[in-house]
């Protein structure tokens, strides 16, 4: 089993990678799709021996929700105003990748003093959810369309939730089930505010998003 | 059960309004709704303690105070409202800044959002679990989002752009900070149902510390991004100064508050977990570099909303500065909650009349308002004078306990830092407002300036009755108001 696991953890790290280099976007969103399946995959790994009926809900609905229901609401908008790509993003993508690099050292070191000694989850666990969480950050941070910047905080918030979900943490059901209504909502919200911008510039560069400003 | 009320009389009015398309009908219902929710609530004052708190819903005296200045700012600015929506045009009309056409998004929309964001800010003030405080905060964004974006240009749509994605990205950052505040209580054995307030508290010295604190930093980052505490308040002055006034009303004096009520309850488990330095320096910090930024930019700032914005960044520093300095800086923190919400309520929505009368935002271009609509100029005078902290409103008392506070603990570095900032901000402000009220207009009457107009009720009595509240509260303290002020600081861990 532990081989396994490992296996998914480096198929994690070099998904995150493929996520940073990328260009193009509908292979982005489907390296999102693969993310999340792994991600939900491995929380169901460690939850194997104890599972109940509400955690088998909870991950079918987060599968629907991040592998099928998010990348098909951001792939038709990438198919109906017709992006296939992020140009000139801020920062290009072989710095990305340096960056990358950077970062999954930094959570290596950040989860050193944060270990977990107490459940089933390898120590591997922590640093790759950072890793994920990180990533993602920096996308929405790095990148100036506007699609880009949603998946950046679609890959931040699936490290975040799987950590959750692998954590053995028994919230109420019901605040679980909306915590994934309102990330729906909000990227649902978000989808809508790019058709928006699109169709008011034009285009979806949020750089041209500056008029207000105070320096 | 009254709580149940609370939350659902106004969701489900929402929805009504989402279905129906008559302009009239939803104007009515919101109104109606948000009488209720102040009624039920004022009955609550009297009946709370028979209210059994469950393990995720429930009234404290924090919550209930919180609420009630949540339900009376909404109920004032939907009376604002109600006026607004029958005054605004429809189709499609000119914008004031630019040489563009845009329309409003339809009033079925607006109210019904209006009605949701009250609910979920309702759910915000009386959950008493941190998992449904982040999904009800998560939900105020996501209602209020659509209300930014009424006035349908490209300023406000960059505005609400900026709004969603910062504040999703710190809410989420919070989400990471539960989560680590159940690793946190992993070694408890049972942990059924941890981040209900009452087990953690209970449970808060088995907590472990490491983890605690880095959930804390986490949570802290999240919620101050939604509080508006520099330096993660990039979203604020965009998002209240593109907003229809009502709106930023409420924003700034209820949904600021929101967030620092669910940081005020994380404070309280560092303090029973017996890491309160912590989480106070952390308050103290953020709470001076906020008032740094906010002096800052608000003397060279030209848009009067984007002024009044800062200073709403300024205050809650002020409030964040109040909770990290203890003792009676705590009372005098909540305090200053309530007044800066009565003030700040009452401010935005006088200038949504300004901008109504001068048609700009510009702080250069509005002269002479006392010629033109003396009891607006008299509202912006009041409200001016308050914000900025003088006698005889209740700013100037909160903001002396705070300082009170610092004095005690001998923290003179940052009394000093205090009171520089506020001393820029009161000339800054001053300088400003000033010559907005009292300057004669050069031009003709007429032709650059308007003409003296109309001020109808609906725009100036909900300010006026802010106005003498936070004018009564600076002379006089109810003892009801009092006591649960104490209440309050006892909760918090002060003496």
């Amino acid at each position: 089993m532990n081989s396994i696991f490992n296996f998914l953890m480096i198929l994690l790290i070099l998904l995150n990678f493929r996520l940073l280099s990328s260009s193009r976007l509908i292979p982005c969103i489907h390296t999102f799709v693969m993310q999340a399946v792994i991600l939900t995959l491995v929380a169901w790994l460690t939850h194997r021996h104890n599972l109940n009926i509400h955690l088998i809900i909870l991950m079918s609905v987060n599968v629907i929700l991040k592998a099928i229901a998010l990348p098909w609401m951001l792939s038709r908008v990438a198919h109906k105003r017709a992006i296939s790509r992020e140009l000139d993003p801020i920062v290009g993508y072989t710095a990305s990748l340096i960056i990358g690099a950077l970062l999954l050292g930094i959570s290596v070191l950040i989860s050193q003093p944060l270990y977990l000694s107490h459940t089933a989850v390898e120590n591997f666990f922590l640093p790759i959810s950072l890793f994920t969480i990180f990533s993602g950050l920096f996308i929405t941070i790095a990148r100036k369309k506007a699609i880009t910047q949603v998946l950046g905080y679609m890959v931040m918030e699936n490290g975040i939730y799987t950590f959750g979900m692998a954590m053995a943490i028994h919230e109420p059901f019901i605040v679980e089930l909306s915590v994934l209504l309102d990330i729906f909502v909000a990227v649902l919200i978000m989808g809508v505010a790019i058709f928006h911008i699109s169709r008011e510039f034009d285009h979806m560069d949020t750089d041209r998003l500056s008029v207000l400003r105070d320096l | 059960m009254a709580i149940w009320l609370l939350l659902l009389v106004p969701a489900a009015a929402g929805l009504f309004c989402f279905l129906s398309r008559s302009s009239s009908l939803c104007r009515y219902i919101l109104c109606m709704a948000a009488v209720f929710h102040f009624l039920l609530v004022t009955w609550l004052w009297t009946h709370h303690g028979k209210t059994i708190p469950s393990a995720w819903i429930g009234l404290d005296d924090v919550g209930l105070l919180f609420l009630s200045i949540t339900s009376l700012l909404f109920l004032g600015s939907s009376v604002y409202t109600f006026g607004y929506l029958k005054a605004e045009a429809q189709g499609h009309r000119k914008d004031l800044e630019e040489n563009i056409f845009f329309k409003n998004s339809h009033d079925s929309v607006f109210t019904g959002c209006l009605l949701l964001f009250l609910s979920t800010m309702t759910l915000v003030t009386v959950s008493r679990h941190l998992g449904l405080m982040w999904v009800a905060i998560e939900a105020t964004t996501l209602s209020s989002a659509p209300l930014i974006y009424y006035h349908r240009h490209h300023r406000s749509l960059e505005a609400v752009w900026k709004y969603i994605l910062i504040c999703s990205i710190g809410i989420a950052l919070a989400m990471l900070g539960n989560f680590f505040i159940v690793v946190a209580g992993s070694e408890i054995g049972d942990t059924g149902n941890l981040l209900s307030l009452g087990e953690l508290t209970a449970n808060a010295s088995n907590l472990n510390p490491t983890w605690l604190k880095a959930a804390f930093v986490l949570c802290f980052v999240g919620y101050g991004t939604k509080m508006g505490l520099a330096p993660m308040h990039n979203w604020l002055p965009d998002a209240h100064s593109e907003a229809p006034s009502s709106v930023s009303a409420l924003l700034s004096g209820a949904l600021l508050n929101c967030a620092f009520l669910v940081l005020l309850r994380i404070h309280v488990v560092m303090i029973a977990a017996g890491l309160g330095q912590t989480s106070s320096q952390l308050f103290v910090l953020l709470g001076l570099i906020s008032l740094v930024f906010a002096a800052v930019f608000i003397i060279g700032q030209k848009d009067f909303k984007r002024m009044l914005a800062y200073s709403s960044v300024e205050h809650m520093g002020i409030i964040a500065l109040g909770i990290g300095i203890g003792g009676i800086g705590i009372s005098g923190s909540i305090f200053h909650a309530i007044n800066h919400s009565l003030v700040k309520g009452m401010l935005f929505m006088t200038a949504g009349n300004i901008m109504t009368a001068y048609q700009t935002k510009n702080i250069d271009s509005v002269r002479g308002l006392l010629y033109t609509r003396p009891i607006t100029a008299m509202l912006w005078l009041a409200g001016s004078i308050a914000i900025i902290g003088s006698p005889p409103f209740g700013t100037f008392l909160s903001e002396l306990t705070i300082l009170g506070g610092m004095i005690d603990t001998h923290r003179y570095g940052v009394a000093a830092v205090y009171l520089l900032t506020l001393g820029i901000i009161f000339a800054a402000l001053s300088a400003k407002v000033l010559p907005m009220i009292f300057l004669r207009p050069t031009g003709e009457l007429g032709q650059e300036n308007p003409l003296p107009g109309p001020e109808p009720a609906w725009s100036v009595a909900p300010l006026a009755v802010f106005g003498i509240f936070a004018l009564i509260l600076g002379v006089y303290m109810p003892p009801w108001l009092s006591k649960v002020l104490d209440e309050i600081t006892r909760y918090v861990g002060g003496q």
